[in-house]
């Protein structure tokens, strides 16, 4: 397939990145889906391309997603999965630069518990950089395959009013989401507990609410965060039950709306915490169809970011 | 790039203005050094005479800087007293005072000999700062008084807040009658938390955990408080939010005999620079906003800070090659000191003779040291500037053994072009 270019070397983040790149991506999304529906679900687009994973802080879903992306479009996989006990003793993110030369890889897709730690990577190699998820500053890949998967839903992302429930303090799926969707001309409305909401963060262009109810009388659809649990330890969540009853998404408080809001969760749940598994479940909810989209999101990323470096097949 | 070398035994300064701090008068004329003491230029022999055209310089008395880490014991990787000399040298310096942050810390009356007697010879200078604490662990007093009389000339556990204000008021109390300042780290804790950057708009934005203002803030409102309580002489290290200043100034209105500095990097420079996630800017306090930067230079132009002062930290390459989170707080400030304060300061409309205050009588005072008017018969400790010469501030220009500026490649006008101690002599070529 022949798709139009993107302006992009490395994908650091959403902040930036322009409407038409943004879109681009997309439609490739889209057009890999295809792929996945065929009895070999394997294209050879980047045969002979190198990528290397490296998760510098745990993941299971965000790692196995890109592993499918990349073997779907037959690229040489190295997935490394760095404990963070081993960063403590000091592996840090030169020798990381350096082991990335040697290896001569095309590209590396990096999860890392600091921010900024793509961005620093970027500066020194000259691999494709993809972020996959840095500290709270962003997780590009989790908010296009966020749109991706409302666009399917509503056939558009102007003017869609998006809702971000959680601890968006913390959260590299919020800032993601925020960036990307202001971008492609949607609303976007940030609820939670006011100590988890950032100092300023209305200064990205985003309105706040504390009421869920209130924020769902306004929205189109929201995206609820995970609540880490380890929080509650901390003193940032007094109690799960309150938390629940006081910004969990339930059934009930659902059914006080009359129109069908849609429900995001970039997973892993916390069912009966900040998503009822009714809800979860349900009917509203396109849980399954984001982690559908972001195998394909990956493949459209990869695609463009790698498929300009490599000698180009024709397929 | 320049050059450090023993100092001529003969030199004629000729051609520049001469500001004295001492009395706060210029005057235009020629200045003979012979054995490393100021002498009557007339008394030099022509033929053995080095020549310093000082043609366009303002000569005036070395700098002072009353906060800078040398690193040695403990750390000599990063900075030692040899290196850090040759840094202040450099930059312009004469004098430096070092915090005891070392490593085992400096919070004894041996620790301080030991130092002292280690940095005699040196190019520059070199006075001691003594602990509060006891291995600067904030938890009881150290032989404060045992040390002032080894030569300590002030106390500080800095990098690390006292955060239990009684100790802090016994310090005070304790040390009141000796006339040396006690610096405490401005910054709760708490307030700080993870702290890596000013919070704000842009760390939100970088999602990187913020600082914010009312850290320093709430630390300066309960020293400033003890101060007026015990009477005990309090200065405010590296103040860098408008709060701050705001409460130096309301204090000081009070009739509080408080003394503040700033830095040059809070004074300059913005947290602007940590987009890019740029861990050279990674400092503490944090780089604020511009709104916290021009109250910082407004505080300096009315006289409620009362000094520059570098705050040096010097950190290895592979320290600051780490992430946002890891890499240690702190930048190397000495050799770039007088191009950033310069230009700022003189944006803002303050004259040479101001800035030079600010590096020189100000410290002084604030240190309780005299400045040797520069007359015959004083010890050579001078540094001739070109407030005019617009520079780039690169690799060529540090001594320092680290390397850890933002302000590598940024372009500043006025320069040192020469610094004299009786054990030094530096020079730009």
């Amino acid at each position: 397939m022949r798709e139009p270019a993107i302006s992009l070397h490395h994908l650091l983040g959403l902040e930036g990145v322009s409407r038409q790149d943004i879109q681009i991506l997309l439609d490739t999304g889209f057009r890999f889906r295809e792929v996945l529906e065929r009895p070999i679900k394997k294209v050879p687009t980047l045969t002979g391309v190198n990528v290397v994973n490296l998760f510098f802080e745990n993941s299971t879903r965000t790692r196995i997603s890109f592993e499918l992306a990349e073997k779907r479009l037959s690229a040489e996989v190295i997935t490394f999965s760095v404990a963070s006990s081993s960063l403590s003793k000091g592996e840090g993110l030169k020798d990381t630069v350096r082991n990335i030369h040697a290896m001569k890889m095309d590209a590396v897709v990096m999860r890392h518990p600091s921010p900024g730690a793509a961005v620093q990577l970027s500066q020194f190699v000259d691999a494709a950089v993809i972020n996959a998820g840095d500290g709270a500053h962003e997780h590009p890949t989790q908010g296009l395959l966020d749109m991706m998967s409302l666009q399917e839903k509503f056939g558009h992302l102007e003017g869609l009013k998006v809702g971000i429930i959680g601890d968006v303090a913390h959260s590299r799926v919020a800032r993601s989401n925020i960036f990307g969707l202001l971008t492609m001309g949607a609303e976007v409305t940030v609820c939670g507990p006011g100590h988890l909401i950032p100092p300023y963060i209305e200064d990205l262009g985003v309105g706040i609410n504390h009421d869920v109810d209130e924020l769902l009388t306004w929205a189109d659809a929201v995206n609820v965060l995970r609540i880490q649990r380890e929080r509650q330890g901390v003193g940032l969540i007094p109690s799960i039950r309150e938390y629940r009853s006081q910004f969990g998404i339930t059934n009930e408080r659902l059914a006080r709306h009359k129109k069908s809001i849609i429900i995001l969760h970039p997973g892993p749940i916390n069912r009966g915490v900040e998503i009822d598994s009714d809800v979860a479940d349900g009917d509203q909810a396109i849980i399954l169809d984001q982690v559908l989209n972001g195998v394909v999101i990956r493949m459209s990323v990869l695609y463009h970011l790698l498929g300009a470096r490599v000698p180009q097949e024709t397929n | 790039m320049g050059q450090q070398a023993a100092l001529p035994k003969e030199l004629l300064i000729t051609g520049g203005k001469i500001y004295d701090p001492a009395t706060g008068k210029s005057r235009r004329e020629d200045l003979g050094v012979k054995d490393g003491r100021l002498v009557d230029p007339a008394s030099l022999r022509p033929e053995k005479a080095q020549v310093l055209d000082a043609t366009g310089c303002v000569v005036t008395h070395g700098f002072i800087d009353i906060h800078a880490h040398f690193r040695e014991p403990g750390r000599e990787d990063k900075e030692t007293l040899v290196t850090g000399s040759q840094a202040a040298l450099a930059g312009g310096f004469t004098r430096v005072c070092v915090m005891p942050n070392t490593d085992p810390p400096i919070d004894s009356p041996e620790g301080v000999r030991a130092t002292l007697e280690r940095a005699e010879g040196l190019p520059v200078r070199v006075q001691v700062i003594g602990a509060i604490t006891k291995g600067q662990r904030g938890e009881e007093l150290a032989e404060l008084r045992e040390m002032r009389a080894a030569g300590a000339v002030a106390f500080s556990d800095d990098g690390q807040p006292i955060r239990d204000g009684q100790l802090l008021k016994r310090a005070l109390q304790y040390t009141k009658d000796l006339g040396v300042p006690v610096i405490n780290h401005a910054e709760d804790v708490h307030l700080r938390a993870d702290g890596v950057m000013n919070e704000s708009a842009l760390s939100t934005r970088l999602g990187l955990p913020g600082n914010p203002v009312e850290a320093e803030g709430a630390m300066i409102y309960r020293d400033l408080l003890l101060a007026q309580d015990t009477g005990g002489r309090v200065h405010i290290p590296h103040i860098s939010t408008a709060l701050g200043v705001a409460q130096v100034r309301a204090f000081k209105g009070l009739g509080l005999a408080v003394t503040a500095e700033a830095t040059p990097h809070h004074l300059g420079l913005t947290e602007e620079l940590m987009r890019g996630f740029n861990t050279q800017a990674k400092v503490a306090p944090p780089l604020r906003t511009e709104e916290n930067r021009q109250a910082v230079v407004a505080g300096l132009l009315d006289g409620t800070i009362d000094c520059i002062a570098t705050d040096h930290a010097p950190h290895t390459v592979e320290e600051k090659e780490q992430d946002m989170l890891r890499a240690p707080f702190g930048m190397i400030g000495l050799e770039s000191a007088f191009g950033l304060v310069h230009t700022t300061l003189r944006a803002a409309g303050m004259d040479i003779e101001g800035i030079i205050n600010l590096l020189t009588a100000g410290p002084a005072a604030v240190m309780g040291f005299d400045l040797t008017p520069l007359k015959p018969g004083s010890p050579a400790e001078l540094v001739v500037l070109r407030p005019d010469e617009e520079w780039t501030f690169t690799r060529e220009d540090i001594y320092s053994r680290s390397r850890n500026s933002p302000m590598l490649g940024m372009t500043f006008t006025g320069r040192v072009v020469a610094t004299l101690t009786p054990n030094g002599w530096f020079i730009q070529s």
